[in-house]
């Protein structure tokens, strides 16, 4: 796993201005948000990694880089409006100058497992952190499978379908299923895990990649356990009350862990398959 | 013919791994079936006579609902097991299960499967052994979307 970067330069703790790009609703509350600097940028970010987004005079929340590593443009952060400042900053129109601080955090390691094959297991918004480590290894050219099972509430809260279909034009294997759905539905209905019936794995090659609500990871992993993977080759995107990001303030702490530095990308197994589902302090 | 299906049987996952006896004794009740888009597998309230061992497509378990419809509460695809009611309860389909796209199956005669079981118990423990993992399997399915896991607050980021 790759070593945690942002927190140790001690710049970290002051926010950059970054403006509003564009904005782009992905479904009813959820948001992709586009930021450019202002003026300095921030450093380069690793798919897994998050920043800490300030909508002034509101607050300041951590929230996952969605775009893809490497791609020129605006920065893209996918959110979710589910509390004062998540709101603000989804609702922040064209132009809005942000504060960001970052990134932080451990990330999925694409170029650890380049030559491997890769299951991708995703629940709602959890589909975000992952997405740009999805660009990354859609792009791989004549090495590992790419399965990419994503779950959602309904079909009307499936976020990045438009990059499902790009993931699927370069040889990946995406399927979908959500929990329940209306009458005129043709896809699949039911827990995402259950989707793992229809895979042929080769657990010997197979790294797994988890994001979404801890109970959907949990279980996920115990599956995939059970179908043969070591669990040292599951890695699961594992959030708390990320504050400071720089492993200081100690919120966000999950045992010996302290998540915005040691994760929030983390491998399963040991002490992590037991802290999973524990409650923050 | 019955040699393939028995072949068939013996691969797929509800069954596979038990000694090949056990493949021939299920064969023997089984025929292979194929339907179309759309088609009824199995119809909710009618008896619950055959259960398929899908080979190929997805199915969808519906419920109607008065003024809603068709409502899809489960999709089963290739390798999955589909009908649980002929071993349980009233031995009548709970649901309907419809074609979402061409399906191929196994077919088997549930009632020619339990008179085997009742005959030969180690051959029935097998079979009971095999089924309830996955029933176990689709409880604890429905148990976490009940937990509406995707519901506001409950995702990353």
């Amino acid at each position: 796993m790759p070593a945690a970067r942002g927190g140790a330069d001690g710049t970290s703790l002051y926010p950059l201005a970054y403006r509003v790009s564009w904005r782009r609703r992905e479904t009813a509350d959820v948001v992709t948000v586009a930021l450019e600097p202002v003026g300095s940028a921030a450093a380069a970010y690793r798919a897994g990694q998050f920043h800490m987004l300030t909508a002034f005079g509101v607050g300041e929340v951590a929230i996952s880089v969605s775009g893809t590593p490497g791609t020129p443009g605006p920065v893209e952060h996918t959110i979710r409006d589910v509390g004062a400042v998540s709101h603000a900053l989804s609702h922040a129109p064209e132009g809005t100058v942000l504060g960001l601080r970052g990134p932080f955090g451990t990330d999925w390691g694409v170029e650890d497992i380049a030559d491997r094959d890769v299951l991708v297991i995703a629940g709602g918004i959890g589909l975000a952190p992952l997405r740009g480590a999805i660009h990354q290894l859609s792009r791989r050219r004549g090495t590992g499978a790419l399965t990419v099972l994503v779950g959602a509430r309904g079909p009307e809260q499936l976020v990045f379908q438009t990059d499902m279909e790009q993931w699927r034009e370069r040889g990946a294997n995406v399927l979908c299923t959500v929990d329940a759905a209306a009458p005129g539905w043709r896809g699949d209905v039911g827990i995402v895990t259950t989707l793992l019936a229809r895979l042929t794995l080769d657990p010997q090659r197979t790294v797994a990649l988890l994001c979404g609500p801890e109970v959907m990871m949990r279980f996920a992993a115990a599956d995939l356990v059970d179908l043969g993977l070591d669990p040292g080759q599951i890695r699961v995107s594992l959030e708390r009350n990320m504050q400071c990001g720089a492993g200081i303030c100690g919120h966000c702490q999950l045992g010996p862990l302290l998540l915005c530095r040691d994760g929030p990308v983390v491998t399963y197994g040991g002490a992590v398959a037991d802290l999973l589902g524990q409650q923050e302090r | 013919m019955i040699e393939g299906i028995a072949e068939i049987v013996a691969d797929h996952p509800l069954f596979r791994g038990l000694p090949a006896d056990v493949a021939e004794l299920v064969a023997g009740c089984a025929r292979n079936e194929a339907f179309a888009v759309d088609e009824l597998l199995i119809a909710e309230g009618a008896p619950a006579e055959t259960f398929h061992l899908l080979r190929r497509g997805r199915v969808a378990l519906e419920i109607r609902k008065p003024g809603a419809g068709q409502l899809v509460i489960e999709t089963l695809g290739p390798d999955e097991l589909l009908g649980l009611s002929w071993l349980f309860g009233s031995k009548r389909w709970h649901t309907d299960a419809r074609a979402l796209e061409p399906v191929g199956t196994v077919a088997v005669d549930a009632e020619c499967l339990l008179r085997k079981a009742d005959a030969d118990p180690v051959f029935g423990y097998a079979l009971m052994k095999r089924v309830a993992p996955v029933m176990v399997s689709r409880l604890q399915a429905t148990r976490l979307r009940l937990l509406d896991l995707y519901g506001n607050g409950a995702d990353n980021s």
